[in-house]
């Protein structure tokens, strides 16, 4: 084995208040302290294990129920309600036995978003406890975590991690008694921002290539292997210990009424001090940004900010007092997604910035279905153009033209995700556009996003 | 906008397989064979050994050569036509040769927001090497542009091998992080 990281990260992840009632500490326990990996440290400090131990002694129905109760709602960026997820697992009949599986999906390749791999570093025992009581709900065989190729300090130490609970007995044969054999076993990626999606997680779990399945059969008709799958993110397993500590109504009354509970928000970008803030559902954006990460980092007033990662449609000042929650940030027109602040200043030209966003999903495109594949790699042409002066003014009409010719004409979300940002800089900062047509130079002045020496 | 014209590739192999780098090493040393071999034992699918292989393939080949991905089907006894798609597919999978230290520089959106285009061209500057050219002529370096590395807020951030990000990096600590290089402190790229 080799070994295990003690290199401090630089990362914020408290501020004052957090881990009073207000903002409690449920999955950034620990955070900072790089000896949590270790069982002993993880039961005496967390509480750990206390859920899963309790859980056990429950019926898996009932497991389930309170994770309905809980509302907790998928925190990989769709927000689907994980109970109900869970629910949709086929369930034993006398006439057919079932095997079933759960995969925690620990592919972070969203741009903006790094809090996985905080859970990941300070509290993977969280995550394993998690997945046993997923585990145990749903009467899976396996459970997998797919975790992405660049963290391999993170797939030893979750290794490591899952070998001291093996030795404690809380996987394997006959766990505390109940008669149910249960293992979870890491799976590294190779660096493909696709096998984020759940089908193409689950064909490079099988190892294929990572492309998106046709859906329907559903993962949870047919998922890894053939077999009826759930797959979690890892943030939503995390969080299972916690609401299954506290009781799902508990749990409910955090947050707003239909988006329940904390999630991890990563602030990035043009800030004072960047990081992972762990707040209840609907903290509005301006407080997060301002209060919690400091504000601008460069002076100037903050001009637009990516609400959940990437994939997500930019918000221009007017959005900035936005609450953080899936509905109402949907409502606005962007997506609360993975949680993932962008925040750029005033001086940061879009039109660069757009066309390192389209250039990141024209290199992850799969190459499965032809609008996407063809698609983003025109808008990032046609972006190019623009950049270097060469645009023309229907270009931007043609930019206009393409999105809906690829958004929802995918299997995968991916087309869609492209799009996003595509259209919201368009709208909102167009004259931005139309001065790099006229002028052939940046509007803004700020520093370059794109470097001259590239591979592209 | 410039128009690129083809690569002529009329003397070259058809097979676009066979247009890949070749490695020295041909077959699996008998401990990684025992290391597949027990990963296929674990997975519902000896399939599922693909990527756990090719992985191990990297690490022995030093990269993934042709040699390398038909070591791979013949270990796990699956078609050469099904690794090579795997192994071109994803990105981490090296099809040329690269330095003793890869450096993997992050130049996504929250990263160039904090000065990644500006390091990818210190890195290449100090290296002497550019992405995607191969290793450097000491065979020390070489540099690849990357999509996010989720380091998201601690960014610009290097990845030297596959050892844990370099976080908060500016010129000194790009020196800082060369000379540990040449000090041994990163895991080695391959055997």
């Amino acid at each position: 084995m080799a070994a295990i990281r003690t290199k401090p990260d630089p990362q914020i992840y408290t501020f004052p208040g957090f881990g009073t009632d207000k903002y409690p500490n449920l999955m950034l326990r620990g955070a900072g302290d790089l000896d949590n990996w270790h069982l002993k440290v993880y039961e005496q400090r967390h509480e750990g294990y206390v859920a899963m131990k309790a859980a056990l002694k429950l019926e898996p129905v009932a497991v389930v129920e309170e994770m309905k109760a809980s509302g907790i709602r998928g925190r990989g960026g769709a927000g689907f309600p994980c109970g109900l997820k869970w629910s949709f697992m086929p369930k034993d009949t006398p006439e057919r036995k079932f095997t079933r599986y759960l995969v925690c999906n620990g592919d972070e390749g969203e741009p903006g978003t790094f809090k996985d791999r905080a859970i990941l570093e300070y509290n993977p025992h969280q995550l394993i406890e998690g997945m046993i009581i997923g585990g145990w709900a749903m009467q899976c065989k396996l459970g997998f975590v797919y975790i992405r190729g660049e963290f391999l300090w993170l797939i030893e130490k979750l290794e490591a991690a899952l070998q001291q609970a093996r030795d404690a007995g809380y996987l394997g044969k006959n766990i505390m008694g109940t008669g149910w054999d249960y293992d979870i076993l890491v799976y590294r990626g190779a660096g493909a921002y696709i096998c984020g999606e759940e089908t193409a997680l689950l064909n490079s779990l099988e190892g294929r290539r990572g492309e998106p399945r046709v859906k329907p059969p559903f993962p949870a008709a047919k998922g890894a292997f053939g077999q009826p799958t759930t797959v979690n993110n890892v943030e939503t397993l995390a969080a299972v210990p916690p609401i299954l500590r506290m009781g799902g109504a508990e749990y409910a009354k955090l947050g707003t009424p239909k988006n329940t509970g904390t999630r991890i928000f990563g602030v990035s970008g043009h800030v004072k001090r960047p990081g992972l803030f762990e707040l209840p559902l609907g903290t509005p954006m301006d407080f997060v940004v301002n209060e919690l990460a400091g504000g601008s980092s460069t002076g100037r007033k903050i001009k637009a900010i990516i609400p959940g990662g990437a994939s997500a449609p930019m918000f221009d000042e007017k959005d900035f007092d936005c609450p953080l929650d899936f509905d109402t940030v949907k409502a606005r027109g962007s997506m609360a997604g993975s949680g993932g602040l962008i925040c750029m200043d005033e001086d940061t030209c879009m039109v660069q910035a757009t066309l390192r966003l389209i250039r990141f999903y024209a290199h992850e495109s799969c190459g499965q279905c032809t609008p996407c594949r063809e698609g983003c790699n025109w808008m990032e042409m046609v972006l190019y153009r623009i950049e270097h002066g060469q645009g023309r003014m229907e270009d931007l009409d043609l930019l206009a033209s393409l999105t809906p010719r690829i958004g929802l004409r995918t299997l995968c979300p991916l087309g869609d995700a492209a799009c996003g940002p595509m259209d919201s800089a368009l709208q909102k900062f167009r004259h931005e556009f139309e001065h790099h047509i006229t002028h052939k130079t940046c509007y803004a002045t700020g520093s370059r996003l794109l470097s001259t020496v590239g591979a592209h | 906008m410039n128009h690129p014209l083809p690569p002529d590739t009329a003397n070259e192999p058809m097979a676009p397989g066979l247009r890949l780098p070749e490695s020295e090493r041909k077959e699996f040393s008998p401990e990684a064979l025992a290391e597949i071999q027990a990963i296929m034992a674990k997975f519902p699918d000896k399939l599922a050994a693909t990527l756990p292989a090719l992985h191990i393939a990297q690490r022995e080949f030093g990269f993934v050569s042709l040699s390398a991905m038909k070591a791979v089907a013949k270990a796990i006894g699956i078609p050469e036509g099904h690794v090579f798609g795997v192994a071109t597919f994803y990105t981490m999978y090296q099809k040329a040769p690269v330095g003793k230290f890869h450096f993997s520089v992050c130049t996504n959106i929250s990263c160039a927001l904090r000065g990644a285009a500006q390091l990818l061209e210190k890195v290449c500057e100090k290296t002497g090497v550019k992405p995607g050219q191969g290793p450097s002529a000491d065979g020390l370096w070489s540099v690849e542009e990357v999509e996010c590395l989720a380091g998201c807020g601690s960014g610009p951030c290097v990845q030297v091998n596959h050892d844990v990000y370099d976080e908060f990096v500016d010129e000194q600590k790009l020196i800082e992080v060369m000379e540990a290089c040449k000090r041994g402190d990163y895991r080695p790229w391959a055997k």
